[in-house]
């Protein structure tokens, strides 16, 4: 796997400026995505978020996922998440396998190890949107303010995508 | 074998043949020599990559790979500048992260981006397109005329939208048009596709002319210069280093041509099916002489002979062709369906295409054997950078 990781870390941040890059030449009109993003093209921030999308939907819940890459030495926590998009974010695992998987809330939140990344996808660990206030369509953007356990707050932009896999199973009381 | 090592030590070792086919680009373009501004990866770096990034949108005077599928999209009721701007950025990103061999953004199958190929992901704009966007005014192109002897089919004419993927490995061809097509299908419709193939550069040097498949030697005679013959200068602006691309499906009556002999095979091409060299003589890449007569008095090109209406002069109106070939059913009595996407990248129809297709559609004796089942015209916007997308000169 390590032969791996090495050139997808080169890419990412890449990418991610790409997108940013999308968003901030105003031609966005996802409201949620008005405020330019300081995620991966900020060297200062000790956590990005690389590859974020977020499940396109009309109404209701979603998710977003992606990699969170953690830059600095120690240990970093996401403890919550919120977004213009939705007034109830979460922070999800699955628990369990096949049939009886099932979404709930992660205790203590998201750990990302020191110089490591904690991956969010379909299926696994993702950031959980409800109530959307408005559709998420393909290919618009979506911010989202990432709290660190020790108050430190920063902003990512995610980008929406039709997404039909994954096989998920919302649980019942979302 | 452990297959990442494996294929990370053929990567760097394909460089080798990266390099070849670096130095053989200019044969592409030129047919002798070395051309200029051509893009294509610096094979010691970034070996089996062509670069999506540029001035230019990639896949055009790149090298053509072995693989090309043509995906033409018919938007959908409601598609306005700002939805269409989105399916732009959504294309532009699969596309740049294909390209370097990075998985798409939700992509349901990563690791099959591992080997990206030379895929070169294309992107050009039908003329219905301008209209369903409430941008006719920005419109740089119309459908072309129907040419005496068309049979033209609407299931392989027309588009709104072209993507147009182009590479070695078919597997990673198929990995990116599905990721493609995914993310267009919330915004339009697939109004066709076309698949084609062609020598692959371990069968036949990258820059040597490769033959259709009715055994001619095509595409000898290409522009010279880019920035003359393919790319738009300037107008309209949102245009500017961007081309114009013409695709037509030419389908070949192989019975028909198996009958005729060598001689008048020749003929009507003017051409010598062995080596490509005109039949006034010298090789293939020898200018004809048009003026020659035989010993009767007749031209030995014939006034009619393919090479003789395709000919410009003019280097700079020439027109870029990037041809594959087809062959899609068999019937049951073992009848063979093949042809040529014939495909070509001009900056201006008016001057470039039309007149040649003119001349070759009313007298050229090839018509004997090649039918026209489909036309369409797309413009190709500029390429753009790491921050853009394409499209975002007309959209944004």
């Amino acid at each position: 796997m390590s032969s791996r990781l090495i050139p997808l870390f080169a890419a990412l941040a890449f990418g991610s400026a790409a997108l940013t890059g999308c968003g901030s030449d105003g031609t966005s009109t996802e409201k949620a995505a008005a405020a330019p993003s300081a995620s991966a093209t900020s060297a200062a921030a000790p956590l990005t978020f690389e590859n974020a999308w977020v499940k396109a939907a009309e109404k209701g819940m979603t998710a977003a996922f992606g990699t969170l890459v953690n830059t600095t030495g120690a240990d970093v926590t996401v403890v919550s998440a919120a977004t213009p998009a939705s007034p109830m974010v979460e922070l999800h695992e699955v628990a369990g396998t096949g049939g009886q998987a099932r979404m709930k809330e992660k205790d203590g939140g998201f750990v990302v190890p020191a110089g490591g990344e904690l991956e969010l996808k379909p299926g696994g660990y993702h950031i959980m949107l409800m109530g959307l206030k408005q559709k998420l369509e393909p290919g618009g953007e979506v911010t989202l303010t990432l709290t660190l356990k020790d108050g430190t707050k920063t902003d990512v932009t995610a980008v929406v995508k039709s997404f039909q896999g994954g096989n998920e199973t919302y649980a019942p009381g979302h | 074998m452990a297959g990442r090592n494996m294929s990370r030590r053929g990567l760097l070792a394909g460089g080798a043949v990266a390099a070849g086919g670096l130095a053989a680009t200019g044969g592409y373009l030129t047919g002798r020599g070395t051309a200029a501004g051509v893009p294509e990866a610096n094979a010691a770096e970034q070996p089996r990559t062509v670069p999506f990034h540029g001035a230019h949108q990639a896949g055009v005077v790149t090298p053509p790979q072995t693989y090309g599928v043509f995906v033409a999209f018919d938007l959908r009721q409601g598609t306005t500048r700002e939805s269409l701007g989105r399916l732009m950025r959504l294309l532009t990103d699969d596309a740049r992260r294909l390209a370097e061999g990075r998985a798409g953004l939700a992509d349901a199958q990563p690791e099959l981006a591992d080997l990206p190929a030379r895929l070169t992901v294309t992107f050009g704009f039908g003329p219905g397109m301008f209209e369903k966007v409430g941008l006719a005014h920005q419109r740089p192109l119309a459908d072309l005329p129907e040419f005496e002897n068309d049979r033209l089919e609407e299931r392989w004419s027309g588009g709104d939208l072209l993507v147009q993927l182009c590479g070695e490995d078919a597997v990673t061809l198929a990995h990116a048009l599905r990721l493609i097509v995914k993310d267009a299908r919330d915004f339009a419709t697939v109004r066709w596709v076309q698949r084609g193939f062609r020598r692959s550069p371990q069968s036949q040097p990258p820059g040597e002319t490769q033959r259709n498949l009715m055994g001619q030697l095509d595409g000898t005679v290409q522009p010279d210069d880019p920035d003359k013959a393919v790319w738009i200068p300037g107008r309209p602006a949102w245009l500017k280093g961007g081309t114009l691309m013409v695709l037509r499906r030419i389908r070949m009556d192989l019975e028909k041509w198996d009958a005729a002999d060598e001689a008048a095979k020749e003929f009507s091409i003017g051409r010598k099916l062995a080596d490509g060299a005109p039949l006034t003589g010298g090789r293939e890449t020898d200018d004809p002489d048009f003026a020659a007569k035989d010993v009767a008095g007749f031209p030995v090109i014939d006034d009619n002979a393919h090479i003789r209406l395709a000919r410009v002069e003019d280097p700079a109106l020439r027109m870029l062709r990037r041809a594959y070939n087809y062959e899609e059913d068999i019937t049951e009595d073992g009848v063979v369906d093949s042809g040529l996407l014939f495909i070509s990248y001009q900056a201006d129809l008016a001057r470039q295409f039309t007149p040649v297709q003119q001349r070759l559609a009313g007298s050229d004796l090839l018509n004997e054997w090649i039918t026209t089942t489909g036309s369409a015209v797309f413009a190709l916007p500029p390429g753009c950078t790491e921050t853009g997308w394409i499209g975002q000169t007309l959209l944004s």
